[in-house]
């Protein structure tokens, strides 16, 4: 199999609350809104379900971009996950920020089941945004390329 | 010290405390190590002195577990650390004693080196019995000395007073040590460039033996079972192989202790490589500082800590990329 790395295409993972925004997922394809297919969404119960090692092994496994989305603040499901999982994807991203990792690369966004617009609309910015930021160097484990 | 040896000696004799936690001489004039004393001959070890750094209030853990009391020696800022076990419900107030013990500031024996003090045989001036200001070494190449304050452990130079939060009494006398601005460091850090940021902790990180040094003597670090000892953890129990593994190691050993780390400065003080681990700790604490409120773990112990806890309207998490 040939593989063509002329043009680059980034792998995003998606982290999706299970309760709004993996439905808004469901809502942005059957209202056949497109969106790239570089983002992989991985459900998770809640946003705060989100150990911050996950963020890290994503990229340690080749991911070039982070998104976590969750129910909005106030929305939770569980009442008040999402407002754990802010401070610390707050903490989190500030501190990759410190340590040198361009902060384009992870992005925390609230987005509730009937926001299927908002959810491909989102993907499609992230996408773009990576895509200019270009291949994630900096917290790869060099092993997982080619 | 003798103060402290004959309180100690008087506890034990009367039997309010079972064991003394404290520090015995080492091998080396200037490395005291924590020991337990049961007997008044034992005490005769006893060492308490300006390189006597170590942070005793994790080793209350266990000695929380035992029958009878413990006599501790905590400095000022290893009462903070206590606080915050007492809070985490890992030490038993009950089972300890404190005896708040004065410290003029600790010194680390890595400056002296640097400051080409090298081949020590005898030190003088580490007592804290007085205001000694100067530090004369017996050196195998002659006698040497240095300002008291040039050796000092980056962490006394942002002291963080010498009160001490809790103790059931008080032997010797502190001494404020602070002259240097606690963030001034990080806030260097943050005014660099990504490609500076990333190279900078390249460079401290690739030092990392992962020895798990800081791990193990950090009072906030003790959970029975540990992500780092898990087989699932890629880079358990070995050396990192890659930039990523120390990166990962470094990244999540400062978050887990996020919002309950005292910046006792333990962690840089046992890395046998020198990395500046405080760096990670206190970017945590001064974010939380900045978008939290400002917050000392271990200055109470019923607050709560500010990662269990938010409020309606915290921050985004796209603040990072604004500021």
């Amino acid at each position: 199999m040939s593989i063509n790395n002329e043009e680059f295409r980034p792998k995003i993972v998606a982290f999706c609350c299970n309760w709004c925004s993996y439905a808004g997922a469901d809502l942005a394809g059957s209202s056949r809104l497109a969106y790239p297919a570089d983002v992989k969404i991985i459900r998770v119960p809640c946003s705060c379900r989100v150990n911050p090692m996950f963020i890290l092994r994503a990229f340690e496994k080749g991911a070039d971009g982070v998104i976590i989305c969750g129910c909005h603040p106030g929305d939770c499901h569980y009442s008040t996950g999402n407002y754990y999982a802010r401070r610390r994807m707050t903490l989190l991203f500030s501190m990759l920020d410190y340590m040198g990792v361009e902060n384009g690369r992870t992005r925390v966004e609230w987005v509730s089941a009937a926001e299927g617009v908002k959810f491909s609309q989102t993907m499609n910015e992230f996408v773009e945004k990576i895509h200019s930021l270009g291949e994630n160097v900096r917290l790869g484990d060099l092993r997982c390329k080619n | 010290m003798q103060e402290l040896i004959n309180r100690a000696k008087e506890l034990l004799a009367n039997g309010t405390v079972a064991r003394v936690l404290g520090w015995k001489a080492g091998d080396l004039p200037y490395n005291p190590e924590p020991a337990f004393f049961t007997t008044a001959e034992e005490l005769d070890n006893f060492v308490y002195n300006g390189f006597c750094g170590a942070n005793l209030s994790k080793y209350m853990i266990a000695a929380s577990k035992l029958e009878g009391k413990t006599m501790v020696c905590l400095k000022p800022c290893d009462t903070y650390s206590f606080n915050q076990l007492i809070k985490e419900h890992r030490v038993d107030r009950e089972k300890a004693y404190i005896v708040g013990v004065g410290c003029k500031g600790k010194l680390s024996i890595e400056k002296v080196k640097d400051l080409g003090i090298k081949g020590i045989t005898a030190v003088s001036g580490a007592e804290m019995s007085d205001d000694a200001e100067t530090l004369t070494f017996q050196t195998i190449y002659g006698d040497k000395s240095c300002a008291y304050a040039d050796a000092m452990l980056e962490r006394c130079h942002v002291c963080k007073g010498k009160e001490h939060m809790v103790y059931d009494e008080l032997i010797g006398e502190s001494k404020d040590t602070k002259d240097a601005e606690r963030f001034a460091e990080v806030e260097k850090i943050e005014a660099m460039s990504p490609a500076e940021k990333f190279a900078f902790f390249q460079k401290e990180l690739s030092k990392c033996i992962r020895c798990n040094a800081c791990r193990n003597v950090c009072p906030a670090c003790s959970c029975r079972k540990c992500v780092f000892d898990s087989t699932k953890f890629d880079s358990a129990q070995k050396a990192n192989v890659d930039s990523f593994e120390e990166k990962m190691f470094h990244i999540i050993r400062a978050f887990h202790v996020a919002g309950r780390c005292t910046d006792c400065g333990e962690c840089s003080r046992v890395c046998p490589q020198g990395i500046p681990l405080h760096l990670f700790n206190r970017k945590f604490i001064k974010d939380i500082d900045e978008l939290y409120g400002e917050y000392q773990a271990g200055a109470d112990t019923d607050s709560k800590a500010p990662l269990t806890n938010f409020t309606f309207d915290d921050a985004e998490p796209s603040i990072v990329t604004k500021r």
